[in-house]
């Protein structure tokens, strides 16, 4: 007679833990294997990874669906121009920094458009991204509508060389992108992600077990704040200029983002990752298309979302049975 | 002084436009629950649809109302029956994501047949009229935006509360079931109601055409009035709208008056505060 056991991790998982492991490290030794442009490349990706992994929790997990977090993109991009140029902050130092403020500034908004619920939060969030967009433009300091640069002793101070620099803020994004995955692995994995899964399924449910639904999204909605803003000055380290209308762009911060996610799989940790190599492929391939690329973009993830609301992870997952990030537990008859 | 209730007549006369554009959101949340984040979008597909009928047939765009109004109708219905239908249930992510999708569609389509240039309808010398009343003066435009508005949400009061019609739609919108029990076909009836939602989208997307220039990317911004509009006034109060309308025109033109870059913001911060004291909005309609 054999004992059911209850397990977290399968063999396909513990495969994907030593496959990411090895592709972490060819990864981190990017900047000897590849070239500028590509370099490039995957330093946008892994952030625009992290972007969608943030997003995905927010609205697969918490049901917090927000078209609006271009507000602390922009807000990151800023504080680290604003903290380096008048504070004389190393921009690693403001960078993080722009986190902390991010999710001090967090909380009195969530406090406003929690109010608002589904749908109408979504565009609540727009509204306030919209106002962080119209602050900063009326910032003269900052170069109000059309923006400023990095200063070049700021620049300077990440790194003497150029090829120095790039290859920095490149492992910057890649340590972004680990630390934003681990985190919100980990998260799930826990108390509070069990919590959060049970308000997904069923909030009166979860209610009714005793969950304080609001502190539990208001964390999210923080911890999400802080992150993303702590994104946007990645990107904009990137970038090395900021103006009101790239920082908190609708099109560049949410709508590739949605994209991403609703294409991978929303609701999984897998979803982002897939997502967001699907969007770079199809970017890749069809940007010279300009507007024809975006209308194909948009076309794909309405007929992802009727058709196979789970995205493509979730086809693959129903399919195989995988989870490559165990987070469900499986119940099992051990093999004496 | 005089300034002063100049900016006041002048946000509450822009406050008739933000209603337009409210009042096609208001009603296909009252009857279906769907918020729909291509409204702005459509909006602005309406005034190129204007553009295109006034510059092929050569008339004003008032009268080419006639033509945009029937087509935007039509689009509402295949809209809702074709694509819209689908997504509506229990799930809210759905129907946000799936409209998000479609104006990013929208705003792109429009950029691929029409350029990114400012576009504008020419309505001729009432552009520049204007009546003069106790030391104001009132652009006659403005004026009959106003008017349209009123006249709109009179409409849909009554089209809602006296029609066979309207008995329909706030039949599904109590009870979808029941509704389907009783002998109605609630993906006909809501296919109905977002093709009179866009019908009024249309008038808001020519009215808006004639006063301002626009271009594909402005719709984002006249959701957000439109959608500002509706929760200051209280949702499902429609005549609430046009009081949020108001209200959001009127902070707009102050906020204008004590410094140009302040226009949109002012309205932003009237929203906020509004949502911070009244979070059910202004006037919100009693439960039964």
């Amino acid at each position: 007679m054999s004992a059911p056991v209850v397990t977290r991790a399968t063999r396909a998982s513990r495969v994907a833990m030593i496959v990411a492991a090895l592709a972490v490290i060819v990864l981190a030794l990017a900047p000897w294997w590849a070239g500028r442009a590509d370099l490039r490349l995957m330093g946008e990706i892994f952030l625009y990874l992290s972007l969608a992994c943030l997003w995905n929790l927010m609205a697969g997990y918490a049901g917090l669906v927000s078209v609006g977090q271009q507000a602390f993109v922009g807000f990151g991009g800023y504080m680290l121009f604003a903290l380096t140029i008048f504070g004389g902050l190393h921009p690693i130092v403001a960078i993080l920094g722009s986190g902390v403020l991010a999710a001090m500034l967090s909380v009195p908004v969530a406090a406003l458009i929690f109010r608002l619920k589904g749908a109408y939060f979504a565009i609540g969030t727009w509204v306030m991204a919209e106002v962080f967009r119209l602050t900063f433009a009326q910032i003269s300091a900052l170069g109000g509508g059309s923006g400023t640069s990095l200063p070049v002793d700021v620049v300077r101070s990440l790194a003497d060389s150029r090829s120095g620099r790039e290859a920095f803020s490149y492992w910057l994004a890649l340590g972004a992108a680990i630390t934003v995955i681990a985190c919100v692995y980990l998260f799930l994995r826990s108390r509070r992600g069990l919590a959060l899964t049970a308000i997904r399924d069923s909030e009166v449910a979860a209610s009714g077990l005793g969950i304080d639904i609001w502190r539990t999204k208001l964390e999210v909605y923080v911890v999400t704040s802080a992150f993303t803003a702590i994104i946007g000055g990645l990107l904009f380290l990137q970038k090395l200029r900021i103006s009101p209308d790239a920082a908190f762009s609708v099109n560049d911060w949410t709508a590739f983002v949605i994209f991403i996610v609703v294409i991978g799989g929303i609701g999984t940790l897998e979803g982002p990752i897939i997502g967001t190599l699907i969007f770079f492929l199809l970017r890749e391939t069809l940007a010279d298309f300009g507007t024809i690329y975006l209308m194909v973009l948009g076309a794909v993830a309405i007929v992802v979302m009727l058709k196979a609301p789970k995205g493509v992870w979730g086809l693959v997952r129903d399919r195989y049975d995988l989870e490559l990030f165990p987070l469900s537990y499986r119940v099992r008859t051990k093999k004496e | 002084m005089i300034e002063w209730l100049n900016a006041i007549v002048q946000g509450v006369l822009l406050g008739g436009l933000y209603a337009l554009f409210a009042a096609g959101l208001s009603l296909i949340f009252g009857v279906m629950r769907l918020v729909n984040i291509a409204h702005g979008d459509l909006i602005i597909l309406a005034a190129y649809l204007g553009l295109s009928t006034t510059v092929m047939l050569g008339v004003h765009p008032f009268v080419a109302l006639l033509v945009v109004m029937p087509a935007m109708a039509g689009i509402g219905y295949v809209l809702q029956r074709g694509l819209l239908n689908q997504t509506l249930g229990t799930d809210i992510l759905p129907p946000l994501l799936v409209t998000f999708g479609l104006s990013v569609i929208l705003q792109n389509a429009l950029l691929e047949g029409y350029t990114a240039d400012p576009q504008k309808l020419s309505a001729g010398s009432i552009e520049t009229a204007s009546l003069s009343v106790g030391g104001l003066s009132l652009g006659v435009l403005p004026l009959l935006t106003f008017a349209m508005a009123v006249a709109v949400i009179a409409g849909l009061q009554w089209i809602f509360y006296a029609t066979a019609l309207g008995r329909q739609f706030r039949a599904v919108s109590d009870n979808q079931d029941i509704a389907q029990l009783m002998g109605l076909n609630k993906a006909h009836v809501f296919g109905l109601a977002m093709a009179l939602a866009l019908a009024v989208t249309a008038i808001a997307g020519i009215m808006l055409g004639v006063r301002t220039s626009f271009d594909p990317s402005i719709g984002g911004g006249r959701l957000i009035f439109g959608f500002e509009a509706v929760i200051i006034g209280g949702l499902g109060n429609i005549w609430g709208t046009l009081a949020g309308g108001v209200i959001l025109g009127v902070a707009q033109t102050i906020g204008a008056k004590i410094d140009p870059g302040w226009q949109v913001l002012a309205g932003h911060i009237a929203f906020l505060v509004v949502l911070a004291i009244r979070p059910n909005g202004l006037f919100p309609r009693v439960e039964h």
